[in-house]
């Protein structure tokens, strides 16, 4: 459905008077296939370059190299209606994502007027159709996002995603901004869509646990890289690297009497402009060897899997 | 043994009408956390703010007890108040870069602190600085105090916002979602750190979160909130092994846990959206939303006792 392919995007990186060279390695060589009613759950801390390989995925930043196909159509071959009919974006913030001063009707509408050549009644009849998918009553259709709830807006926000029918949707931490009982209706909505409909998910979040819920492989992102990627089962059963292994320890599970993890990352923080040499993960790494100051831990991807760690394949190692 | 912060019968109006807090009892005591949980809007915040008297103008406070050691805080001046605040009772906010001035030095902004409540030097509140900043975790303290907040990360700046909370040892310390804007491994360290501090100096901590997996790990008292009252409160250990209340068994089932609940099967939920309480509101907040609800509860619902120091507000409790 969808292959990414060594995408790279950097940022700035000219020269100035009065600034240095500073190139910010956003996304540092992905790559990855999914197929057809998959969900890549991708997770990692803020400034990991999640967001940016949605805003690619999404066609809405040009990679600085590299190629993304749908399928078998590359991203870049395409205008932005063709885009907009095969990928379609939710968002965190179901604030700031609608228009104020249209109706809802209107925002969900949006993406089939702007596809042209549609007999308004048939495009009204959509628009209540997708509505009523998504679980809200034909009389929002008439209101103003301010009239409606966080989660009603994160389903208007789906509605609108949906209504082209694309193949592919970009979640950018869909449920970040709701509340946890309304977090568990939208998530709960996207399954159902997914059956439904035969989509195929790209699932961007900083939680381990919503992802472990929803995805069906789990990619770890780490300065610009899937350091790990996994069939989900298999990464939480057996994570392979150091640094998946500190974010499964921070999950705090509602469960009493579990001590608070030491997750032993230590106070240095990733900066996407100055990635260190070697691993890229060796300054904040617990078990890091004088080897991994140097050494590139890219491998090849083995029986599907993608451990960037240089023990990966040292479970003793990994484990203490 | 006398807690801490003893509250009883807090009420909260704001000038539009709305009744945010509706009747809040609690107690700290000293080296407790106790763990205020609910979702936006449940009046959390408004009752940390109420007890520090930073309440926005037009808002109405009133209670029974409100008491802060032997300090009547219902009855105390604003200016006494403003004495008590950040020096015996301390504060930490979600978002540290609203929290901290941007215009002064990390240094000059704590050391203000030991100035304004202990009328000690300059040099003396930077020296309390440092070895604080120190304790919190932070390396090369020095260095740290010339700095600006927007010099520093997100988890560095929240270790500041808890360094500068303890420069006059509180005996309480009330933080609101201290976690909420942090990554997990950050707020796994943060969370430990608080935990770690509270031991040593026997810290009263009222923590305010919508986290039940930070609730879990750290309280060993919880309140749950909803539309403004305590539904549910007792012992962490009762409260997560026989949670009572329809909407706190509810926020359970909510949230996944990794290798425990099933992934092929949906999430519970909680349908339906908080009422809107204006003033005169009778009966249960929660039983548009209820799969119990009966008659009943459209009447008043008392407090009733589910186990010894477990208490919930709900009919299904037998009386």
């Amino acid at each position: 459905m969808i292959e990414v392919r060594d995408v790279y995007r950097h940022f700035g990186g000219r020269t100035g008077l009065f600034s240095a060279d500073r190139v910010v390695r956003a996304v540092d060589g992905i790559s990855f296939s999914l197929a057809k009613g998959g969900v890549l759950g991708i997770v990692g801390e803020s400034g990991c370059g999640k967001s940016t390989l949605g805003r690619l995925i999404l066609g809405l930043l040009p990679t600085t190299s590299g190629d993304i196909r749908v399928e078998g159509q590359s991203l870049a071959d395409l205008d932005r209606r063709e885009r907009a009919r095969l990928i379609q974006p939710i968002f965190q913030d179901p604030y700031s994502s609608l228009n104020p001063r249209q109706r809802i009707r209107d925002i969900v509408g949006l993406p089939l007027a702007a596809q042209g050549a549609m007999p308004a009644a048939k495009q009204r009849a959509e628009v209540m159709d997708m509505l009523a998918r998504v679980g809200l009553s034909a009389e929002m259709a008439e209101r103003y996002p301010a009239q409606l709830s966080g989660g009603q807006r994160q389903r208007v926000a789906i509605a609108r995603a949906l209504v082209l029918r694309p193949r592919i949707v970009v979640c950018d931490e869909p449920t970040s901004a709701l509340d946890v009982s309304v977090q568990a209706q939208i998530l709960n909505l996207l399954a159902d869509l997914r059956r439904e409909l035969g989509l195929t998910y790209i699932f961007i979040s900083h939680n381990l646990a919503v992802v472990e819920h929803v995805a069906t492989e789990v990619a770890v992102m780490y300065l610009g890289r899937f350091v790990e990627q996994a069939a989900s089962d298999d990464l939480f059963r057996e994570p392979r690297h150091p640094y998946t292994r500190a974010l499964l320890a921070s999950v705090l599970t509602a469960e009493p009497g579990i001590a608070i993890p030491d997750v032993g990352l230590g106070d240095i923080y990733p900066d996407p402009a100055n990635i260190p040499s070697g691993c890229r993960f060796h300054p904040r790494c617990p078990i890091a060897a004088d080897r991994c100051r140097i050494e590139s831990p890219i491998r090849p991807p083995k029986n599907g899997r993608i451990a960037e760690c240089l023990f990966a394949s040292d479970p003793v190692r990994i484990q203490s | 043994m006398k807690p801490v912060l003893e509250i009883e019968n807090l009420r909260v109006g704001f000038a539009d009408g709305t009744a945010a807090v509706r009747g809040v009892s609690l107690k700290v005591a000293r080296g407790e956390t106790h763990c205020l949980v609910g979702e936006s809007g449940c009046g959390k915040s408004v009752t940390a703010l109420s007890t520090m008297n930073l309440l926005a103008r037009g808002a109405r406070r009133s209670a029974d007890v409100m008491r802060f050691h032997d300090y009547d805080l219902t009855s105390l001046s604003d200016r006494d108040m403003a004495r008590l605040r950040g020096d015996k009772i301390a504060m930490i906010f979600q978002e540290p870069m609203t929290s901290l001035n941007p215009a002064y030095t990390i240094g000059s902004q704590m050391a203000e602190v030991l100035e304004r409540h202990r009328r000690v030097s300059r040099a003396k509140g930077l020296e309390r600085a440092a070895d604080l900043l120190g304790r919190v975790g932070i390396t090369a303290p020095g260095m740290r105090l010339a700095q600006y907040p927007h010099q520093l990360s997100g988890g560095l700046r929240q270790r500041v916002m808890i360094a500068m909370a303890l420069m006059c040892e509180p005996e309480l310390l009330i933080a609101d979602e201290p976690t909420t804007a942090l990554d997990v491994t950050v707020q796994a360290q943060i969370l430990r750190l608080l935990q770690e501090l509270q031991r040593e100096l026997g810290l009263a901590l009222l923590l305010i979160t919508h986290d039940l997996g930070i609730v879990a790990r750290m309280a060993q008292r919880v309140s749950v909130m909803y539309a403004g009252q305590v539904v549910e409160s007792g012992s962490a250990e009762a409260l997560f092994r026989a949670p009572t209340h329809p909407y706190t068994r509810g926020l359970l089932a909510c949230v996944p846990i990794p290798g425990k609940t099933p992934r092929d099967q949906p999430l519970g939920s909680i349908p339906g959206v908080v009422p809107r309480i204006g003033p005169g509101f009778v009966g249960c907040a929660f039983r548009d939303r209820c799969a119990h609800a009966e008659p009943a509860c459209g009447g008043t619902v008392p407090r009733r006792t589910v186990a010894a120091d477990h208490d919930a507000v709900c009919t299904m409790v037998p009386a």
